[in-house]
């Protein structure tokens, strides 16, 4: 069992665990504190993929986080626009705008589906070249990941924590009090869906650089993906406030990579990782519902069955 | 305070379910007035409160408060000013956030300016929001941190009053608040709201079905029917008046509307 753990696997775990967390931290807005599912998240990741790779090649390689986020951005708002101006439901707006995204983002590619940063200076080639030292060659990509998603963690835990966080965070809450309260709530589901998705594009724009390329499929079933490691997160860390809850979400993003590099390494071939990972989320969604039923049963059948219980435990456990 | 001129709603309009909510209501509610309004279901009470809400904004008529027109002014914007509670406790707080947080929420009407939006609950404001809470004596000022999703449903509605008039508003609205509690928490809430309205002179309007509550809660009582007011009695009439007296009131109007219809009917 040593073997599932080299170093190698989970350092690309860590790495590719703190990337992605970010779009679970923009689906923790989204979707646990606006109670809104975004269906662009899969399109505006892409988005942020190809405009921060654009920006690189164009010799930026620091421009290219803002400006995927200020596509981001773009994106959550012409959704948001549809759903509180446009009377159009909020699942329907997400999915207009992630079909519109797919052309906006081949456009974007110069009417291209792939493109690659070989050569281009981008933030991780430019943080190598700092030290020489065997260690630092090892660690710098994840020093330079987990550096950014805590600063994303921690200027979010507290913006969730403002007179305009509490504010959004009232408005997936409770729709009556807010509409009897001074809360705009078109304002806030506007600002909140902004916020998110400019998080998704960033780990977009991220991850364009950290693989050195960007191709128009890499989106599809992001949002799986983002959902699953913000209810592992979620399920690990439980109730709490604003802080520790971004944490969990992290948390969460980077056990789900080790799942899947346990799958692989338990040499799950790699045309099977999308089923792989449909059942990991699966399983991960429906993990409170059956805690919550396996309790209900430990409660009400063993008092019944008190002479057979010992049989009972086993089925509990998973 | 506020003045409602001759304001209409019909729901609807135009379809076999078409209904005249509001007819031709017109109201002039002093300042300092506190009005209780009962009714049988569907004489329009709640809509009446809604429409000063603006949750919808009326077919005609003219809604001004504390002589600004607000007819057309949009919902977040008024409820800056007005304080409304409703029926069901869980209606009026945020169950997944914290007492403090809910009580901070409803402090925003206080701040004017745009760059509060990015600023935090200060110590100060704490300390007031545990003050507040201590009157309510429920022992809430110990438990700032916890969600208001474990308060019971008296609880959370006591809360919703103080802060539905953590800022003093120009009108408070109570649609039945206290129908869906237990005898005992749904009299403490009464007395609560008797203090708070009486120490800061709020004006108030209160839905009831109680018709003792009727008389003696505030210093005016109307009646709803069919959209319209058809009694409002004050002073010493509505002094000298019994809940016999109101209740008879109350079987007269629903006769009339049942004659009504025998006539449409036979007719």
């Amino acid at each position: 069992m040593g073997s599932i753990f080299t170093l190698s696997i989970v350092q690309s775990a860590l790495e590719l665990g703190c990337i992605y967390s970010l779009v679970a931290l923009a689906l923790f807005i989204s979707f646990s504190i606006l109670n809104i599912a975004d269906l662009s998240t899969d399109g505006c990741f892409t988005l942020g993929c190809s405009v921060g790779a654009v920006v690189t090649i164009a010799g930026h390689p620091l421009l290219a986080f803002p400006a995927a986020m200020a596509a981001g951005v773009c994106s959550g708002f012409v959704t948001a626009f549809l759903q509180t101006r446009m009377g159009v439901p909020s699942i329907l707006a997400g999915i207009i705008v992630n079909t519109g995204l797919y052309t906006v983002n081949i456009a974007v590619m110069g009417f291209s589906s792939n493109v690659n940063l070989f050569g281009c200076d981008t933030i991780f080639s430019m943080a190598k070249e700092v030290s020489g030292a065997k260690w630092y060659g090892d660690w710098y990509k994840l020093m330079i990941v987990a550096a950014i998603v805590l600063l994303i963690g921690v200027i979010l835990a507290w913006f969730l924590n403002t007179r305009l966080g509490l504010s959004i965070r009232a408005t997936g809450d409770n729709e009556y009090m807010v509409r009897a309260s001074s809360i705009n709530p078109v304002f806030m589901i506007t600002v909140g869906l902004c916020v998110a998705n400019s998080l998704t594009a960033l780990s977009g724009a991220v991850l364009a650089q950290y693989q050195k390329s960007c191709d128009i499929n890499l989106g599809t079933g992001m949002v799986t993906i983002a959902l699953a490691s913000l209810i592992i997160g979620e399920t690990i860390i439980g109730k709490g406030g604003m802080f520790k809850k971004v944490t969990g979400v992290i948390l969460g993003s980077c056990l789900y990579r080790f799942i899947v590099a346990v799958a692989l390494r338990l040499s799950v071939p790699a045309e099977c990782l999308k089923l792989v990972s449909a059942l990991i989320v699966a399983f991960a969604i429906a993990f409170p519902y059956l805690k919550g039923k396996a309790d209900f049963y430990r409660r009400h059948r063993i008092p019944l069955k008190r002479n057979d219980g010992s049989g009972e435990e086993d089925e509990e456990v998973c | 305070m506020l003045t409602l001129k001759k304001i209409s709603k019909t729901f609807n309009p135009g379809t076999v379910n078409e209904k005249k909510a509001l007819d031709q209501v017109s109201l002039e509610l002093a300042d300092g007035d506190f009005a209780t309004i009962v009714g049988s279901n569907g004489a329009g009470k709640s809509t009446l409160f809604h429409a000063i809400t603006g949750a919808f904004y009326v077919d005609e008529g003219q809604i001004l408060l504390a002589g600004e027109d607000i007819t057309y002014r949009r919902e977040h914007i008024r409820s800056k000013v007005i304080g409304h509670l409703f029926q069901d406790p869980l209606k009026g707080s945020a169950p997944h956030m914290t007492i403090e947080e809910n009580m901070a929420l409803a402090y925003l009407r206080a701040s004017t300016s745009a760059h509060a939006y990015f600023s935090r609950i200060s110590s100060k404001e704490k300390q007031m929001f545990r003050e507040q809470l201590t009157q309510l004596d429920m022992g809430l000022e110990d438990r700032m941190k916890q969600p208001v999703g474990l308060l019971s449903g008296g609880q959370r509605q006591a809360l919703t009053l103080l802060m539905a008039t953590l800022v003093t508003p120009k009108i408070l609205l109570l649609d039945e608040h206290t129908a869906a509690l237990d005898p005992t928490t749904a009299q403490k809430v009464l007395e609560l709201t008797r203090r708070i309205v009486a120490e800061r002179k709020i004006t108030c309007l209160m839905v009831t079905h109680n018709m003792q509550q009727a008389l003696t809660m505030g210093n005016r009582t109307l009646m709803m029917d069919g959209g319209h007011i058809v009694l409002d009695v004050c002073g010493t009439e509505r002094e000298k008046m019994t809940v016999d007296d109101l209740l008879a009131a109350f079987k007269d109007q629903a006769g009339r509307r049942l004659d009504n219809d025998r006539i449409l009917l036979t007719r």
